[in-house]
């Protein structure tokens, strides 16, 4: 240690503000060859990738725009789509609508012209039977009354054709008598 | 080192000749610099720097991995922080230079606080006098090829101002733009690295200083000793702003060589 102390106490003084040449040198080297690999190998490559990220995400951004818009226009097939067939089923239920009018008033028709029928028919039948009835009444009232006035009278009276002459003539007395009483 | 502390422990106070340790190849000789404590350490920043770059970016990703993430933060904040913000959209051009240079002073100070080394590089001026140049020759040479020489000249000397102030303006403006600039960056550096670590010399050899003269100085010494501590925060402090400085400063007046006007 005193050889040590005695070498410092040999060296001169040392003026902290005057570089030494030695340092400044190996200074030089040292951080010129720091400089050449950082800015040659390293910076130029994160700027590369920098802006190979930026591309990316700008890529994305793009992207996905173009997906916005193409997912706009289908949105917009889609809504001509359904207000087509939307018009589409209303026209078709307004058909169905009118068809299902149309049915309503053709069965009615033919409804009413069976029911028609049916009236005029049953008039139809009424007014034969009502015609059958009259006439076979006509026939048997004459026949009873005559049997009764040959009851009556106590003798048969033979002969066919006076008797059917004083009928008719009884029934029109009758007719006309029945018409007067209508009058 | 340790010896080399025991050693410097015997003397108090710490004086110019602490910074200049003999030289370890060959061993023990003084005044020879090729192979000091110093240089030795300036190789193992830059190599440091070096392999942390070229293993971090060795496969650049889209996405990238933690050490990749890193080694583009400190790029970025250099090339967005310092570079873009200080010159504007040519600074990116620079921000590759400007990285390199923070990087080499921020490791470089650092040696100052790292424990049994504690010796920066930096409390030496040939470090920070060749940054100051080479910050000083680039902005001269950027302002040359954009305005050509004699404009250059007339745009750095000649502010604007009435004529009459010009015989007063003009040597003032050489003065601070040419004379100044690259001694106030080396000097600004160098001493506060240098100032640093006399600092720290102070409160640490100050403690053995005390306790050797009287046991009874024992807890001033653990003061002295405990506020050395508290010294080396600073330090870490001033670490990062020398270092932050010296590379907005070099940004800056590349910047005013760019300029268009005043």
């Amino acid at each position: 240690m005193l050889t040590y102390l005695a070498a410092e106490a040999a060296t001169t003084e040392h003026n902290p503000i005057i570089p030494a040449w030695e340092e400044i040198v190996v200074g030089s080297v040292a951080f010129a060859v720091l400089c050449f690999v950082l800015m040659k190998f390293v910076f130029p490559q994160m700027e590369k990738t920098f802006r190979a990220r930026v591309d990316a995400i700008e890529g994305g951004i793009k992207r996905a725009e173009a997906a916005q818009a193409e997912a706009n226009e289908l949105l917009e097939q889609y809504r001509a789509q359904l207000a087509e067939a939307r018009t589409e089923a209303a026209r078709i239920r307004d058909e169905a609508r009118a068809d299902a009018e149309g049915i309503r008033q053709d069965v009615l028709a033919k409804a009413r012209e069976e029911s028609d029928r049916i009236i005029a028919a049953g008039n139809e039948q009424l007014a034969a039977q009502r015609e059958s009835i009259v006439r076979e009444l006509r026939s048997e009232v004459g026949t009873l009354a005559v049997d009764l006035a040959g009851k009556i009278v106590g003798e048969a009276l033979a002969d066919e054709a006076r008797t059917r002459g004083t009928v008719e003539r009884f029934i029109a007395d009758l007719d006309t008598a029945g018409t007067a009483g209508g009058r | 080192m340790i010896a080399q502390s025991v050693v410097l422990a015997a003397e108090f106070p710490p004086s110019v000749e602490d910074f200049y340790l003999p030289s370890i190849l060959p061993w023990g000789v003084h005044d020879n610099y090729w192979f000091t404590k110093i240089t030795f350490l300036v190789w193992v920043a830059v190599a440091a720097i070096i392999i942390f770059f070229l293993v971090s970016y060795r496969k650049p990703e889209l996405v990238p991995t933690k050490k990749q993430w890193l080694a583009e933060s400190i790029y970025g904040f250099v090339r967005n922080n310092i570079a873009v913000e200080m010159i504007g959209p040519k600074g990116v051009a620079f921000a590759p230079y400007l990285t390199t240079l923070f990087m080499f002073i921020l490791l470089n100070n650092f040696w100052g606080i790292v424990p049994f080394v504690q010796l920066s590089p930096n409390s030496h001026i040939a470090f920070p006098a060749i940054l100051a140049v080479v910050s000083y020759v680039m902005f001269i040479y950027v302002g040359i090829r954009k305005h050509g020489f004699v404009k250059y000249l007339k745009h750095s000397l000649i502010p604007p101002a009435p004529g009459f102030i010009l015989p007063l303006l003009i040597p003032i403006e050489f003065f601070s733009n040419f004379l100044v600039r690259p001694f106030s960056l080396a000097v600004r550096l160098f001493a506060n690295m240098f100032a640093g670590h006399i600092l720290l010399l102070v409160f640490t050899l100050g403690g053995f200083a005390m306790i050797s003269a009287t046991p009874l100085l024992a807890p001033v010494s653990i003061l002295s000793w405990v506020l050395s501590i508290a010294l080396t925060f600073l330090e870490f402090l001033v670490i990062c702003l020398q270092a932050y400085v010296f590379t907005v400063l070099t940004a800056s007046y590349v910047q005013g060589s760019l300029a268009d006007e005043h």
